[in-house]
């Protein structure tokens, strides 16, 4: 008695009931299939919320003022003010300025920095060319670090460098969006663009960053500071101060220089600063800690559907025992050992499964290539390991009983089964 | 072990039962279906076991091919004591030691006659090929040569015991229990079934048959009767040694269908 001849049997024991076979294998199918395909659908969306994440810029800190705490909220003070003014109780906020950013330039007390880009925006401002126009959500005075710091690359054309900041040249890099309401399929570099009345001359277009959520990320044009500071915000405070560290793990090390400097600089003692540090690396961490909720919760609703289809093979293999219990005795009769017996019935309930498992993995390898709900699903190789091995065990752990069953009864009391 | 013992030991009976009793139920509901069965059958013997339903002659079938236990006393097939074996064994035994045709055939539907009588082989670890050709020849010689691969629904009721009889004697087993063989077929399949256990016998094998029909009875070399579970009558009708007693009137017949 060999494992063939008990695969053989088990097979002809599941071809005896096709119909019965092919239910309970969907039963598993449709368990194996959901673990995998939800689980995909968790990752997929985890990944894609981690990409947006990403897509705002990598190792990056953005700072911008707060007003919440101070009676002084919204009073400007001039720039490059001394640091230590301020002992005790703070009674007024700061704005970022541009010497704040120079100062986080610093070698020595900041050498996790590796670039310091201040950022101004100019408020509703609108584009023209030729007879388009075009409402800009977003118009950024800057420096050129800024372009790598929040990953936004030339895809056309160029940057624009330090020495048109320096200058202050009136030149502009644009994203798609801007690019296709004003020029549509017509080329935009080296032509002139006047935005809110102010002409800058178009040297580069933006990668396209598509869409992050609400906003429309190509909705963008980026100056030189202090071109867009003389025409179209004022020599005022800074909006943001984007801080890119050197790399990954220097973030939080960045974080800490960026707060004691800026700390000392606008006289902060109390943990009630006038500005805000927005740490992408730890934004990522806490939505990627979100979306693993999220995935192991649709895993586990899978899971339920998965056990289901096991106790549908328990039922479909004690219905078969009882049904063949005559043949079993029969067997008994000329001579089978319970191994046998026992084996021929874990078969037939493993490869139920195995079959139900194999195809489920089929079936969700296929419907992972779709998009399901606007999420692209990603195939968790653990996944498919795991659910193809636990449709396995629930083959031969739900199987068990039956076969035992049908193993321990006694030939007479087989026989005389009817 | 049961397989090691050498087949040719002659003063060790095939069949030695002592005190054999089986009691069903408990208290008042309590019935004895054997009172203490004693016997011996020889090897070449050819015993038929008869009495009137509920004598207890299909219990003790049963206990002697091993597919019940008795309540109490001691049997041993081809010298090995039953009630000593495990489970494996028992199983080793019923396999190798003992062939058992059923009043109800008991073949296994949707598979083929071939496959039916393969399947002992198949548990006793028998090679394709070997079992193949044991199997062919077992059913040859119950002359079923041309019925091999139907399955059992496409046989009439007297090929499918023919069928049974071949799955029997496949492992050349010791021992050949059949209980009531003949007991769902015409006279012309009995008479069929009946000559192939004759020639058995005639062969050397050692057969024992249940049945409560005298002319099934009347082709063993010993009759053996029960009554409420005891042996009251123990005839021998022909020699151990010698060919089974037939019975003329029935021959004519019998080889009608037989060289049909």
């Amino acid at each position: 008695m060999n494992q063939i001849e008990i695969l053989r049997f088990a097979l002809r024991g599941l071809l005896a009931n096709k119909m019965r076979s092919a239910l309970t294998t969907l039963g598993i199918l449709i368990g194996v299939a959901a673990v995998i395909m939800l689980v995909a659908v968790g990752e997929g969306s985890s990944q894609s919320i981690q990409q947006n994440i990403q897509r705002l810029g990598a190792n990056t800190l953005t700072i911008s003022p707060s007003f919440s705490g101070g009676g002084g909220g919204g009073m400007r003070v001039p720039a490059g003010g001394g640091g230590g003014g301020n002992t005790g109780p703070r009674t007024q906020a700061r704005d970022l300025s541009l010497a704040d950013a120079k100062a986080l330039t610093d070698r020595t007390l900041a050498p996790s920095v590796k670039s310091v880009s201040p950022v101004v925006n100019a408020s509703s401002t609108t584009a023209a060319y030729g007879a388009a126009s075009h409402a800009i959500s977003q118009f950024v005075g800057t420096y050129p670090s800024y372009f790598e710091a929040v990953n936004k690359p030339v895809a056309q054309g160029t940057y624009f460098f330090n020495d048109d900041v320096l200058a202050a040249r009136k030149v502009v890099v644009l994203g798609r969006t801007v690019v296709a309401e004003l020029f549509g399929t017509v080329d935009p570099i080296g032509k002139q663009i006047s935005v809110s009345g102010v002409p800058f001359t178009v040297v580069g277009v933006l990668k396209e960053a598509g869409s992050t959520g609400m906003q429309d990320a190509d909705d963008v044009a980026v100056a030189p500071l202090p071109a867009v500071q003389q025409s179209l915000s004022g020599f005022g405070s800074l909006g943001q101060i984007v801080v890119q560290a050197t790399g990954a793990e220097a973030t939080t090390a960045a974080q800490a220089e960026v707060t004691a400097i800026l700390n000392q600089r606008h006289g902060i003692t109390n943990n009630n600063p006038d500005y805000r540090v927005l740490n992408q690396a730890t934004l990522q961490e806490t939505v990627s800690a979100a979306t693993g909720t999220f995935t192991v919760l649709l895993g586990a609703v899978a899971a339920i559907s998965l056990l289901v289809g096991g106790i549908g093979i328990t039922n479909i293999m004690l219905v078969t025992v009882t049904e063949r219990t005559r043949e079993i005795g029969i067997r008994k009769a000329i001579g089978a050992p319970r191994g046998a017996i026992l084996g021929q019935f874990l078969m037939e309930a493993t490869l139920l499964s195995l079959v139900g498992g194999l195809s489920g993995v089929l079936v969700a390898f296929v419907g992972t290539r779709f998009t399901v709900a606007g999420i692209e699903p990603v195939l968790v190789p653990s996944s498919v390991v795991l659910a193809l091995g636990v449709s396995l065990g629930i083959g031969l752990f739900f199987g068990s009983y039956p076969a035992n069953r049908a193993a321990k009864l006694r030939p007479i009391q087989a026989l005389r089964h009817e | 072990m049961t397989t090691a013992e050498p087949r040719v030991v002659r003063p060790v009976p095939v069949l030695r039962v002592r005190d054999l009793v089986k009691e069903y139920g408990e208290g008042d509901a309590k019935v004895r279906a054997l009172r203490g069965i004693s016997l011996d059958v020889e090897r070449g013997d050819y015993v038929a076991i008869m009495g009137a339903s509920g004598s207890g002659k299909s219990t003790l079938m049963n206990i002697l091919g091993c597919l019940d236990v008795p309540t109490s006393g001691t049997y041993l097939i081809d010298g090995a004591d039953v009630g000593r074996l495990n489970e494996h064994q028992l199983a080793i035994l019923r396999n190798r030691r003992v062939g058992f045709v059923f009043q109800s055939f008991n073949l296994i539907p949707r598979m083929s006659a071939l496959a039916n009588v393969e399947l002992p082989l198949v548990y006793g670890g028998v090679g394709l090929a070997e079992r193949r050709e044991r199997a062919l020849a077992a059913l040859e010689q119950v002359g079923l040569t041309d019925r091999v691969h139907h399955e059992p629904n496409q046989l009439s009721g007297g090929q499918q015991q023919r069928v049974a009889v071949a799955r029997a004697l496949v492992t050349a087993p010791a021992l050949l229990l059949a209980d009531e063989p003949t007991g769902n077929l015409d006279t012309a399949s009995t008479g069929d079934v009946l000559e192939i256990m004759d020639r058995l016998s005639a062969s050397g094998r050692t057969i024992v048959l249940i049945t409560h029909e005298d002319d099934v009875a009347a082709h063993a070399k010993r009759v053996i009767r029960l009554v409420d579970g005891e042996i009251v009558e123990d005839r021998r009708r022909a020699p151990v040694d010698g060919p089974p007693p037939r019975t003329p009137e029935k021959d004519p017949e019998r080889d009608g269908v037989a060289t049909r």
